[in-house]
């Protein structure tokens, strides 16, 4: 209800006349829901809402496939929770908002470290949708009707990828897997590569944890057309940056840095590419420049790529993207620095390494099932079926790994394990243990 | 004029000295295979202290709905409730894989499964979904449905409708779905149906909405614009930027629209992150929901799962299943207001938007006549006069520590000043911008043209980022390499 004072100093005697525009079948007496409540209320009821969900603190969990649990330092939540930042809106005004400009431009220069491209922008909302924009633009760089995807890759990214390119009408096509290493099968991507396919991608690590061992070899089998490849961040500490192996575009996840699993958003999409293509690049960039008195600043650049400039012949129609995650992944590697990270990758991949192994002697299993070094993920075969094995941990309290079943049936009852420093010795014993003894 | 913003010259994390107490090592593993190992990483090694140092001063570089009033234009820019955050932050929230097994994430569900229903009344429609990741993903899924549904009766439509004052995610949007875009001229600020009837016909696959629309005017004829869209068998889309407009007087199910994204970030209070994330559920009516992305949740037995099986769904628009942290705010917003209290948010939108218009039109030019509702559009013109732009009245309002309006859109109007003071923005707010915009018109010139002068920076040079394109710490040293170079040879 407005106050009197209000209705006066508008000029009207009801608060209907400010909607009296509204034609009048088209008016609603209000909305049919219940009375609003109290906050103390709503946090109960929220409390009561969330106790019935299980947590990967509740129980021993070992799900991956593009979604990672990480160790998130203290001061990354007290820099995430600063209002300055999470208030705010796009800078389209930098001389108001340096912080979030410098901060973007430090998440943008440590992705370029990471990935080797000379421009990395202020994120995409995840990696699957990096994807999809990754499909459209190779549509900008080449012409061709046909787009070469691993089959090697996670099936989520696939199914935006597809909706992506339907926009251009192009054909999908996959390249197989060698089934013995996990790897790209080379012969197979030479046999599908034409004039008319306009891009390729490729994750290193795959879907599978598996390293890509040979993306030197493939590199030149692409030759000049357009390469994606979709690599783990963290893995970039130790494994060579894409940009070494003749990518074009890499594209990524980056919600683990710093940041929880947030039962899949928000999410951030990382989009890097080489200098000469940055002007078919979809996303916000910030750029290094200088103020009036000479002093260094930041603004976003070449804006004329984006919608609210170009409309119908932008790069992208994004908008909102998801800069808070940049923030809080720009936070996080400040503070676990280079030793940090590259200590993390390592003890990682060892983790992985060990629990293979474990399960390997566990039983039954054929653990990993691909005969290949891996990063911090792997596949192993199991001795019964998937589904049933993953409801036995679940009913010993264990959230086991990605059933591939559906998705990867030539791998027969398969399951995808993915590993993290959050994993406790006791998690990893009670995992093999279970194992062990489900038949 | 008392506001001074924070000014440090704080280097990038990567200019920052490393403490050798945090050491150089981190040991590479050797089970990397030899062809594929890093040889080197440059990133800095940093103590806990300096971190937390430099992005505190950044925050204090950076203006925020919490610092003071942020009157950007279409943006809706209110007050996030705290008790939101704190909610959101529950690791019962956010420590949830996306892949958990359906029984352990029963109450993410619920929520979800809430939420849905609830924008279903408030938008005044049969079906929701939650996956899309912002506004303009919410237009991509609405237009990937429009394509789906033509398809499935056999029709191939080319071209999609939106007016000259539409959001740019509009058109781009609609490219990015394959479609071309007809741009429509509006009159006298509003769509125009005999100029839309003479442009739709049977390639019209749909035509894009937002009303009230940018200049804040409620499109009065909404009624009859959806039934020539309809005649031609397209489809009338909702485009939910403007909703805190009309909540509980009117919705887009209502208007006969037959697709709506909502913006939760928006009108249902999230804060928006510097940028992100935000939420742009979809919703549709009945006979589409059949085309709306997978999964549905659906609720049996007491439980919630996800459901796959839609034959005809567009598939999947974004990896999982949208931003729940987002959600979960804009739920928790919702549900503490109720049906009522969100018709109350409206009307003291349009109430604020009012007040503050009848101010300023007295300074300004106000082109157009008629009601405004939630925001409405000042051209700044009138400032030629004085030999100065509304850039540089924006960027001089910046020293009165309030954001500056959206400018330069709508592009029909002539040096648009785009506001929306929102309806969390108290009288004596309003009257302190007013106050502030009265302040400037009298100022000299030169004053306004070399503002800002009280913010971190002074004017940036945009165009010269343009030029140099500088992303990166590591192009930022090679520039100044070559800018060291060329001074000392001439």
């Amino acid at each position: 209800m407005l106050a009197p004072k209000m209705l006066k100093s508008l000029g009207i005697s009801s608060e209907d006349e400010l909607f009296e525009d509204i034609p009048e079948n088209a008016r609603i007496g209000g909305i049919d829901l219940p009375p609003g409540i109290g906050e103390s209320e709503m946090v109960e009821e929220i409390d009561a809402i969330l106790s019935k969900n299980r947590t990967a603190e509740d129980m021993p969990a070992f799900l991956g496939g593009g979604s990672y649990r990480h160790f998130s330092p203290a001061v990354v939540g007290e820099i995430l929770s600063r209002s300055e930042f999470y208030t705010s809106y796009t800078p389209y005004q930098p001389e108001a908002s340096q912080g979030m400009l410098q901060a973007l431009f430090e998440f943008q220069s440590f992705m370029s470290e990471l990935t080797g491209m000379d421009a990395v922008n202020s994120g995409m909302y995840d990696w699957s949708t990096a994807l999809g924009e990754a499909g459209l633009m190779c549509g900008r760089m080449k012409h061709g009707s046909k787009f070469l995807l691993a089959r090697s890759v996670s099936p989520e990214r696939k199914a935006v990828l597809r909706t992506y390119l339907k926009g251009m009408d192009a054909v999908i096509q996959e390249v197989a897997f060698d089934q013995a290493t996990g790897r790209l099968d080379i012969g197979d991507l030479r046999g599908k590569l034409s004039d008319d396919v306009f891009g390729v991608y490729l994750e290193n690590p795959n879907y599978f944890g598996v390293l890509e061992e040979e993306v030197d070899d493939i590199s030149a089998a692409i030759g000049e057309t357009p390469f994606v490849v979709g690599a783990d961040p963290l893995s970039l500490a130790v494994v060579r940056p894409p940009s070494d192996y003749g990518a074009d575009i890499v594209i990524g996840e980056g919600h683990h840095l710093g940041n929880s699993p947030n039962f899949g958003g928000p999410l951030i999409g990382i989009f890097g590419c080489r200098r000469e293509h940055i002007r078919k690049m979809p996303g916000r960039i910030i750029g290094a420049t200088l103020d009036a008195a000479g002093r260094r600043a930041f603004c976003m650049t070449l804006q004329t790529r984006e919608q609210h400039i170009r409309r119908g012949k932008a790069t992208s129609n994004i908008c909102t993207n998801e800069a808070l995650m940049a923030v809080a992944a720009c936070a996080y590697l400040a503070s676990v620095g280079r030793s940090g990270l590259m200590t993390l990758a390592g003890s990682n991949m060892e983790q992985a390494r060990r629990l293979s192994e474990m399960i390997g002697k566990a039983g039954g299993y054929r653990s990993p099932i691909f005969n290949a070094s891996h990063f911090n993920e792997f596949v192993i075969g199991c001795p019964l079926p998937v589904d049933r094995l993953a409801k036995s941990l679940l009913e010993r309290n264990i959230q086991g790994g990605i059933s591939l079943k559906q998705d990867f049936k030539e791998l027969g009852e398969a399951m995808l394990l993915a590993v993290s420093e959050m994993n406790s010795e006791d998690d990893i014993r009670a995992l093999v243990e279970a194992m062990g003894a489900i038949r | 004029m008392t506001y001074r913003q924070a000014s440090y010259d704080e280097p990038l994390l990567f200019e920052l000295e490393s403490m050798d107490a945090v050491g150089k090592g981190g040991s590479s593993p050797a089970h990397v295979p030899e062809r594929l190992r890093r040889q080197s990483l440059n990133l800095p090694d940093l103590p806990e202290s300096t971190v937390m140092r430099h992005f505190v001063r950044l925050s204090q570089m950076n203006f925020s709905v919490d610092s003071g009033f942020y009157p950007l234009g279409s943006c809706t820019m209110k007050y996030n409730p705290k008790v939101n955050e704190r909610l959101s932050r529950d690791r019962r929230a956010t420590c949830i894989h996306p892949m958990q097994d359906v029984s352990t994430v029963q109450g993410s569900l619920q929520i979800m499964y809430e939420l849905e229903q609830m924008l279903c009344k408030i938008g005044g429609v049969d079906a929701v979904s939650l996956q899309p990741a912002a506004g303009a993903q919410g237009e991509f899924t609405g237009l990937h449905i429009v394509r789906a549904y033509h398809e499935s009766i056999g029709e191939r439509r080319r071209e999609v409708i939106v007016p000259d004052t539409a959001h740019g995610t509009n058109p781009a949007s609609a490219a990015m779905v394959g479609y071309d875009v007809i741009e429509m001229p509006s009159k006298d600020g509003l769509v125009d149906c005999d100029a839309l009837r003479s442009i739709v016909g049977k390639n019209t696959a749909a035509l894009m909405l937002t009303n009230p629309n940018t200049l804040g005017m409620f499109e009065k004829d909404v009624l009859c614009i959806a039934d020539i869209v309809h005649k031609c068998g397209a489809l009338l889309y909702y485009d939910g930027a403007n909703l805190n407009a009309i909540m509980g007087r009117t919705n887009p199910g209502r208007m006969n629209f037959d697709i709506v994204h909502f913006n939760l970030h928006k009108t249902f209070s999230t804060p928006h992150g510097g940028g992100g994330p935000g939420a742009g559920p979809i919703g549709v009516k009945k006979e589409l929901e059949p085309f709306l992305p997978v999964p549905r949740i659906v609720k049996d037995g007491g439980g919630y799962r996800f459901s796959y099986d839609h034959p005809k769904s567009i598939g999947k628009v974004r990896a999982y299943y949208g931003n729940f942290g987002v959600l979960l705010r804009a739920y928790v917003y919702i549900r503490m207001n109720g049906g009522d209290g969100l018709r109350d948010i409206s009307t003291r939108a349009v109430a604020n938007s009012d007040y503050l218009m009848r101010r300023l039109e007295k300074k300004l030019d106000l082109p157009f006549g008629g009601r405004r509702m939630h925001e409405f559009v000042l051209s700044g013109s009138k400032l030629k006069e004085k030999g100065v732009r509304t850039l540089d009245f924006a960027k001089r309002l910046l020293d009165h520590g309030v954001h500056a309006p959206t400018i330069y859109f709508p592009q029909i109007v002539d040096e648009a000043i785009m506001i929306e003071p929102t309806e969390t923005e108290s009288l004596s707010t309003l009257d302190e911008f007013a106050s502030a915009v009265e302040s400037i018109m009298s100022e000299p010139a030169e004053v306004i043209r070399t503002a800002p002068h009280n913010t971190a920076v002074k004017r940036v040079d945009e165009v010269k980022a343009a030029r140099d394109l500088i992303f990166s710490y590591r192009a930022l040293v090679d520039h100044d390499r070559l800018e060291r170079q060329r001074n000392s040879t001439s």
